[in-house]
């Protein structure tokens, strides 16, 4: 009976794309933000990139093992959280900073809630956030060269003048991956070119944004101020990384575009009406809430039904 | 109308560069030939002739079972040896009769149907249902239903498949290269059913000599144009055909006479030609056979039938050895688990892979990306369908219009998580069909 061929049903061709090609794409496309982060901020921000992807995959790896289930860890999700997870840490934390934040990013934001794809809310976003309530000073700590870093954001909020031109190269104090938009639209660009992520979300965000801020800021449409917002805590790292992680994203067309105007929205107040200057991490980790309700609202209507066009 | 497509949709490698430039061959068979009395969709066709019969080419030894159902007639001349069940394509064993040929092709008379001219409308769908034509393209709904609908006067659009999306297959390729006029011509005779009807010859554009052959023919035709789609899979699955070529959509539980529109894949339509002008049943069909694993991929113009390892064999044999063979092609053909099946009327290609694609991966858990929605055709959501049809919840999964999907394996494709979604949506739908049925 050894010669009796394969039999399944069709499709019997599959593309190329495997969950682990795509995460390393986004490693991939997240090297330009590290590399920069690393040059910008000097040694110890190569060192918490490094612990915080350890722990993120130690952690998968061990929870699955004392669990029995199968090892997955090689899909590279567990290395994409905990390299984004550094990226939202400032250069001065300590190393066991990461450590806690990885754990609890993999183990009770994802593993708990059934692994990968399961997860309510972005694991490594989870993470910064816990770290945030838990060691607010640490967190916040922007010093790097000996000045106090002060992100341009907080003195914006001052009412001191910005130079838009250094947030766009990143010579700023911020966390690890957040200050070069240069860098982190160059991997935007490698993932939108080899389809990992599309437009939908990000632009969605960074519009509804920027006409939140020109309505509700209270400094009208003033370029100059408009483009530090946007250059600013976070948002392009936000919007094109972290807002367009799938798990956590809707999964119907509209759904996606629904979501990055609540995003938009969100981020807005938090930065307009909430005692930080900051906010892209509680605003996207807040919209992850809605997106079940999003996707209900969203579902698209079906080929012969309207849905054609 | 800026370029005739649908929404969604996946680009699989074509492997027609394999077949694409090789002649229909004509194949004469050696050994038995088997005739399932199913070959189609509806009634099972009844045996008209019993062990031990000697049969003529072209001779009727089934006749159908019902309205919706299609007579079958024997392809070579020989004697009736058994009536019993034989496997087919799909795997299942159906009711067949087998004849011993004698090698000597000895025909019957032509089939009694009049000359074109003096022909009535009921005369030629007599002659289609005569000639036992059925749906060639794969489903094997037969013609002379769909033919006949309702209102013959709401018809609007006559559309022929030329599409071909599906990879690997070149059948209907060659046809249209090789023999492109009995192709309009056939289509003229479908168009002499419907007064207000313009037919449509739909091509994809990857065939560009195909649309310059198919334009020249019928630059002297009012009634008929040819529409060049944008390639891409499912282009030529029926409701995004009459879509692409017609703007008209239609839900899964409408006709495409709803629309105005009937819709015939290249060899039916020239079968009607063979049947209404030379008076020829329905007894062979170009085959594809093709695959990396295949020595000398080629064309051939077969007798319905047939064993497929007799075509395999025709084509060189094996020059590795196949871990796959599927009756059709890729996307939508059926995988078997041996070759001692005959080729019948709705079979359009041999592809034998030496590499099981699907083997070599195991699913694993959703990451929600949407891909699968992005392709969908239907529109719907495959990868929520798929798990409602996993945890059977038939509410949930009419909800998100279960329903709607056409089985084109899009999101299985295209999915990176590997899971089997088209497989779950399916067996789900089988099962809601059935119990609407009872």
């Amino acid at each position: 009976m050894s010669d009796l061929y394969n039999v399944s049903s069709g499709p019997h061709t599959r593309s190329t794309d495997t969950t682990g090609k795509i995460m390393g794409i986004v490693l991939l496309a997240l090297i330009p933000a590290s590399g920069y982060g690393i040059y910008h901020f000097g040694i110890n921000a190569a060192v918490i990139i490094v612990v915080s992807i350890v722990t993120c995959v130690l952690t998968e790896l061990v929870y699955e093992l004392l669990m029995k289930q199968k090892i997955t860890v090689t899909d590279l999700s567990a290395a994409v959280t905990g390299l984004l997870l550094a990226l939202n840490m400032p250069p001065t934390a300590p190393w066991w900073l990461p450590v806690i934040g990885g754990v609890f990013a993999i183990l009770f934001v994802k593993m708990l809630f059934g692994g990968l794809g399961q997860n309510f809310m972005n694991p490594a976003l989870g993470g910064r956030c816990f770290l945030v309530i838990c060691f607010a000073a640490r967190m916040t700590d922007f010093n790097y060269d000996g000045v106090t870093g002060a992100t341009p954001l907080a003195m914006l909020r001052a009412g001191e003048a910005v130079d838009v031109k250094s947030m766009i190269i990143g010579n700023i104090a911020g966390t690890i991956g957040e200050t070069s938009v240069i860098a982190i639209v160059l991997g935007a660009c490698i993932m939108l070119a080899l389809g990992v992520i599309d437009l939908r979300i990000p632009v969605a965000y960074l519009i509804s944004f920027t006409i939140f801020m020109g309505l509700f800021a209270g400094h009208g449409w003033d370029v100059n101020y408009l483009l530090a917002q946007l250059a600013g805590g976070g948002l392009m790292l936000g919007a094109f990384f972290m807002a367009t992680d799938y798990a956590t994203s809707p999964i119907t067309g509209n759904g996606k575009i629904v979501y990055g105007i609540a995003l938009g929205i969100m981020t807005g107040i938090f930065r307009c009406f909430s005692s930080s200057a900051e906010g892209v991490s509680f605003a996207i980790v807040f919209c992850n809430l809605l997106v079940p309700i999003i996707e209900t609202l969203t579902l698209p209507k079906c080929f012969g039904k309207g849905g054609e066009a | 109308m800026a370029g005739f497509t649908f929404k969604g949709g996946i680009h699989p490698y074509e492997g027609k560069e394999l077949t694409k430039d090789k002649p229909i061959r004509r194949f004469t068979p050696q050994g038995e030939m088997v005739y399932p009395l199913s070959q189609h969709i509806g009634a099972p066709a009844k045996p008209v002739v019993k062990k031990g019969d000697r049969v003529l080419k072209g001779q009727m030894i089934a006749e159908a079972g019902g309205f919706v159902s299609a007579h079958v007639y024997s392809s070579v001349s020989g004697t009736v040896k058994s009536i019993g069940k034989h496997r087919v394509a799909t795997g299942d064993m159906v009711q067949s009769i087998t004849v011993e040929g004698d090698g000597l092709f000895e025909e019957a008379d032509p089939l009694p149907i009049g000359e074109i001219e003096d022909m009535s409308k009921q005369d030629v769908l007599d002659a289609v249902k005569l000639a036992g034509i059925v749906g060639m393209g794969g489903a094997g709904f037969p013609t002379h239903v769909k033919l006949s609908p309702k209102d013959p006067d709401k018809i609007n659009y006559c559309i022929v498949n030329c599409s071909e999306c599906e990879p690997y297959l070149t059948s209907d390729y060659r046809r249209m290269l090789e023999e492109p006029e009995k192709l309009v011509a056939g289509l003229k005779i479908i168009l002499c059913l419907f007064d207000h009807a313009e037919g449509i010859l739909a091509v994809e554009d990857n065939k560009p000599d195909c649309v310059k052959i198919l334009k020249e023919l019928t630059f002297n035709e009012p009634r008929i144009t040819v529409k060049a789609l944008k390639t891409k899979y499912p282009q030529g699955a029926e409701r995004q055909l009459i879509y692409a070529t017609t703007r008209r959509a239609i839900s899964s539980a409408m006709l495409p006479a709803d629309a105005g529109c009937i819709v015939n894949n290249v060899d039916t339509v020239v079968s009607i030609y063979h049947a209404v002008i030379e008076k020829r049943p329905l007894t062979e069909r170009i085959v594809t056979v093709t695959g990396d694993a295949i020595a000398d991929p080629c064309n051939y113009l077969v007798p319905t039938g047939t064993s497929m390892q007799e075509l395999i064999d025709a084509s060189g044999g094996f020059k590795v050895k196949p871990e796959k063979i599927i009756a059709g092609g890729p996307m939508m053909g059926f995988a078997m688990f041996d070759t001692d099946v005959p080729v019948i009327k709705t079979s359009s290609a041999i592809t034998c892979f030496s590499r099981d694609e699907v083997a070599r991966y195991s699913e694993s858990a959703c990451i929600n990306c949407g891909r699968c929605v992005d392709v969908c055709p239907g529109r719907v959501i495959p990868a929520r369908l798929a798990d409602y049809a996993n945890n059977h919840d038939e509410d949930m999964f009419l909800k998100y219009n279960g329903m709607e999907c056409c089985e084109c394996g899009c999101c299985s494709y295209i999915c990176p998580a590997k899971r089997q979604l088209t497989q779950s949506i399916k067996t789900m739908r089988k099962l809601l069909l059935a119990k609407k049925k009872k």
